[in-house]
């Protein structure tokens, strides 16, 4: 817990012309997938200024060490072993702690453990797939795995996502809801996947791409990438009606 | 020559993808021994205040077939209309509930479930009450950022007429897409529309 006075203004408008609109033909699932009426705006109210804040106690001691989290006693996942770090602020740049992270990923070759996957590649039998870890009263986070390998999909006849991690990110409100995924620096996919390219603003997409950080790699153990997150800013305050007692 | 008004960009959304189910609710997909037990699989226990309620629903394509990999969340105030959150600037609101919830589709008929309370009712920002409601998250393959709406409840009429969100709506007949249909006692029935006819009215909140 931290002694910050909670935060009980309304988010920042979302600039929706930053993230993917619902609709990227290119990306094919969307077709049918998107909505085509207009959203109806709406500033934010109780219900999206509230969110559900998750005490460190939920964790559990290889939440956040996916190389040892499904591994049998003893053994470890196969692949590159990385650190992922980074911090969680908000757009006025604050710091946002007890901010729940869950992340997901294939393996070092590119395999999900999913019953719907049914790529040739082989699962490996000491990983699982899954971590989660909440940010410090810094907004710091960090966890520890292998290098997801790039995995080809049905979209177009020899379309490949880049590696990637998935990121679900709570804020303290459930209008900071956010899923994303981040990308490693250097990656040749990158620029030729029609998921990334769902995001019209190139530098949108360049903040997606988490550089190495020789400076916090661990030497002969395991390299390490630096991915920061940025959820909505706040308002000060929900002055019109003074429900907070001001 | 001004200040500059900097401030961050929002991370941008991409989406959840088929297989979310490894990361939000790895035990119902398989992946079990890793935590012990999915979040938001249970949003009250005995001692929790309110009626009992029951949602089903479905996530439906423009090509009217169900999501089999879609994801739902749901947050909603308790039985007296408070949030369980730190930004609840009301506070007191009853610790044994969540209000918040989780649940993949179906992998075969693409139905989510919810056992939880019916809400109270929440002042909009004007002092106006909305009707009870509980908002809906919606997030999968082919949805690029999550998708918010609200369910409200068909036999509260009068609440729902008065409510100030479903007021803005233009199109009134676009109304009935966020109210649920009653399905027996207690229990609702909660289909959203991704596309056609009967879209769903979704949020840009």
């Amino acid at each position: 817990m931290t002694d910050l006075k909670p935060d009980t203004g309304a988010f920042f408008t979302r600039d929706r012309t930053w993230h993917p609109p619902a609709y990227t033909p290119d990306y094919k699932t969307t077709v049918l997938r998107s909505p085509q009426r207009a959203l109806l705006a709406l500033d934010n109210t109780l219900s999206e200024i509230t969110g559900p804040v998750f005490g460190h106690a939920i964790l559990g001691e290889l939440d956040n060490d996916l190389i040892h989290n499904f591994a049998r006693p003893g053994e470890a996942a196969i692949g590159e072993r990385i650190i992922v770090h980074g911090r969680v602020l908000d757009e006025s740049g604050r710091a946002v702690p007890d901010a729940l992270i869950e992340v997901w990923q294939a393996n070092a070759g590119g395999r999900y453990r999913h019953k719907k996957e049914g790529y040739l590649a082989a699962l490996d039998p000491n990983f699982g797939g899954c971590g989660r870890c909440i940010t410090d009263e810094n907004g710091n986070y960090r966890f520890r795995t292998v290098k997801p390998g790039p995995y080809p999909w049905p979209n177009g006849p020899n379309d490949w996502r880049p590696a990637h991690i998935h990121f679900s990110v709570f804020g303290h409100g459930f209008g900071q809801r956010l899923i994303t995924q981040m990308y490693f620096e250097g990656d040749p996919l990158i620029w030729r996947c029609p998921i990334v390219r769902t995001i019209p603003d190139r530098r949108a997409v360049e903040l997606l791409i988490a550089p190495l950080d020789m400076a916090n790699t661990i030497p002969m153990d395991a390299r390490t990438y630096k991915f920061d997150i940025v959820l909505r800013g706040r308002r000060s305050t929900l002055f019109e009606n003074r429900l907070d007692g001001n | 020559m001004t200040q500059d008004l900097s401030y961050l960009k929002e991370t941008a959304s991409q989406t959840a993808g088929p297989y979310v189910h490894i990361g939000l609710t790895p035990n119902a997909s398989g992946i079990t021994g890793v935590y012990p037990a999915d979040l938001g699989a249970t949003m009250l226990n005995d001692r929790t205040k309110g009626t009992r309620i029951i949602i089903r629903g479905r996530v439906i394509d423009g090509g009217n077939a169900p999501l089999r990999d879609g994801l739902v969340e749901i947050w909603q105030a308790d039985a007296a209309g408070l949030y369980n959150s730190p930004s609840e600037p009301r506070g007191g609101a009853d610790p044994e509930f969540t209000g918040w919830g989780r649940c993949a589709c179906d992998g075969d008929n693409g139905e989510f479930i919810f056992h939880t309370i019916k809400p109270g009712r929440v002042p909009f920002k004007d002092g106006r009450l909305m009707a009870p409601h509980i908002t809906f998250w919606i997030v999968a393959r082919g949805i690029n950022l999550g998708l918010h709406t609200r369910m409200y409840f068909p036999e509260e009429m009068q609440a729902n007429a008065e409510d100030p969100l479903l007021l803005r709506l233009e199109h009134r007949d676009r109304m009935k897409t966020m109210v649920a249909q009653g399905e027996g006692k207690d229990s609702y029935r909660f289909d959203i529309h991704l596309q056609g006819e009967r879209e769903t009215v979704f949020l840009d909140i």
